[in-house]
């Protein structure tokens, strides 16, 4: 029997031949990941820990990104421990206001996840680095902190759904449309516990951009990650980020899976989740809901490639006079290839507010809360109660296209209506 | 260990961010994020519910966010125990992790009803529905967590472990 190429990345790094599903076992981690909401509770339990050092200071990544720039002096306060922490012990990979970017998004743009290594982080959208063929998933504070100290943490092997998607996409359809759909046919406890392998001619053609989208969604399925057999754009990505080694593992062809499902990519349409699951997923032409607010940004969708999409659209348009657009570049470097390729004068000319990377609005922080009532289209990964704001306020996740023609039409739309 | 209280029950996939809303994240206070404990599934839970109260609820409790505080909420809240059908990977963790009681049973989840009073054996796994004079059997932890279990967390454990 084979393994699949989760299963060989955890025996890996177990120091083991091979592992089973369902197996524990203890492995070691090559990234240790925390934001400026996680990290605080980390450090605080690390302390208490009374240890001298971390246990490789070039291997944890500490990312202020949910409230920054500080929305108030609480979450200044947060912050503060990160900056003090990363000091104290010389921690690499502390990124500050001006430097730092939404984390799934500045992660791999550093070039510091690579194919073939396992990585935690404290944050559930830690499963985005699976699109390089690498074994990642969220985690909370307390496995951070003593992944900090000792370099290691257990897991339960997890089982493998493939998804095998095929055909030619439609015009305007993207990788977040079909990750929607998939989640749309398995729910939001569809993949739980399990690893979600993607596969198939339709996912060869993704970019590494569309493919992060679809990993970064592996968990609004329950799943432990989302992963990707590494190909040509993967080693092409990779070597233009970092010289640092990595390893390729693919999945035997006698690997086992609880379960293979197919898609036919042809049949997918512009998608939305409706309120208040991931899992609520219509076609976006049948939606026609009246919206306030459209946020095109965040660890799924905030990458070049997405505000390519919202540009060629909002071009030569206005936002509609009912919403208000914001678009938020992920990191400084996204947000300066966007003003460079124009991108950015097409988004005021449209009269869309354009900020500094955060993630902001996307878990209801600060930079676009909805009041009671409130209806917003965001290319985000969660739609639940209160998400974004009010409890009763309403969020409806889209693909960057989606979002850009409805900010114009001031309604949930179908791209194609502006043609 | 036994847990005793009334039943407060709520549906399937219930997420961290109704049972700790982001807006409040801005602390890592035990005290602060009780005070707004499934406040996004109902408003008023922390003005009814009383100290040793019991949440039972459908199938992915916990949905969502990595966020520790969803776990620390409720057990700074005072509620000794969650029933669930199932739990979502990442709170069942961060439960283990930081000593929060937690139980899977489907059948427990299902038939317990709001308001109900319950009896909870973590040593025998055994739940006892006193309203309805009826049994269910728990799920046990494998092994492995219930020695993160006893040491008292997964720190401890760790601790305990670095000192060897």
């Amino acid at each position: 029997m084979g393994m699949t190429i989760s299963e060989k990345i955890l025996a890996a790094h177990a120091g083991k031949e091979r592992v089973e599903p369902g197996e524990l076992i203890e492995a070691k981690v090559d990234l240790v990941l925390g934001n400026d909401i996680t990290a605080p509770i980390a450090i605080k339990e690390f302390e208490d820990l009374g240890v001298s050092k971390v246990f490789d200071n070039e291997k944890i990544a500490l990312i202020p990104d949910h409230f920054t720039p500080n929305k108030d002096i609480k979450s200044a306060q947060q912050v503060k421990i990160l900056r003090e922490f990363a000091k104290k012990y010389n921690i690499v990979h502390f990124y500050d206001v001006g430097r730092v970017g939404v984390e799934h998004a500045l992660l791999p743009e550093l070039g510091l996840v690579r194919p073939g290594m396992c990585i935690i982080g404290a944050d559930s959208h830690t499963c985005t680095y699976g699109a390089f063929g690498a074994f990642s998933t969220g985690v909370g504070s307390t496995d951070m902190a003593a992944a900090m100290a000792t370099g290691k943490t257990w897991f339960k092997v997890p089982e493998s759904i493939k998804f095998v998607v095929y055909g030619k996409l439609q015009p305007y359809v993207s990788a977040k449309d079909i990750i929607l759909h998939i989640i749309g046919s398995i729910g939001v406890d569809g993949a739980l516990y399990k690893s979600m392998e993607f596969t198939g001619d339709t996912i060869a053609e993704l970019s590494m951009e569309g493919r992060m989208t679809m990993a970064n969604m592996a968990i609004e399925a329950g799943a432990k990650n989302g992963i990707f057999a590494p190909d040509g754009k993967t080693v092409e990505y990779i070597k233009s980020r970092t010289g640092l080694p990595y390893t390729l593992y693919y999945s035997d062809d006698d690997a086992r899976y609880v379960e293979i499902k197919e898609y036919d990519a042809s049949k997918i349409e512009p998608t939305v989740a409706f309120p208040h699951l991931p899992e609520n997923a219509k076609p976006a032409r049948e939606a026609g809901i009246p919206i306030d607010q459209v946020v095109i940004g965040s660890c799924t969708n905030g990458r070049i490639e997405d505000l390519r999409v919202a540009a060629k659209i909002l071009k030569g348009r206005k936002v509609h006079k009912d919403v208000r657009l914001l678009i938020i570049p992920a990191t400084q470097e996204v947000y300066r290839k966007a003003l460079e390729e124009g991108l950015i004068d097409i988004f005021i000319e449209a009269e869309a507010a354009v900020s500094a990377p955060t993630c902001g609005p996307c878990l209801g922080g600060h930079m676009g809360i909805l009041a009671e009532g409130e209806r917003c289209v965001a290319t985000t990964n969660r739609n639940f109660v209160g998400r974004m704001g009010h409890p009763k306020s309403e969020v409806y996740l889209a693909s960057p296209a989606v979002a850009a023609a409805s900010a114009i039409l001031g309604r949930i739309a179908h791209p194609d209506e502006l043609r | 260990m036994k847990a005793h209280g009334k039943v407060w029950k709520f549906g399937n996939d219930i997420n961290t961010d109704e049972i700790i809303p982001a807006r409040y994240l801005n602390t890592s206070d035990p005290d602060e994020l009780a005070q707004h404990c499934m406040e996004d599934a109902d408003p008023d839970f922390m003005k009814k519910a009383r100290p040793g109260d019991i949440i039972v609820a459908g199938k992915n409790f916990g949905c969502g966010s990595s966020r520790e505080h969803a776990p620390i909420a409720i057990k700074a809240a005072k509620i000794s125990c969650v029933i669930a059908q199932s739990f979502a990977r990442i709170f069942y963790r961060n439960s283990v992790n930081i000593g929060l009681p937690i139980i899977e049973s489907e059948e427990a989840a299902k038939d317990i009803e709001q308001g109900d009073e319950i009896e909870i054996d973590f040593d025998s796994g055994v739940i006892k529905n006193i309203t309805k004079n009826k049994e269910y059997r728990a799920k046990p932890f494998p092994p492995f967590m219930q020695d993160i279990i006893a040491k008292g967390g997964l720190m401890a454990k760790v601790k305990a472990e670095l000192k060897k």
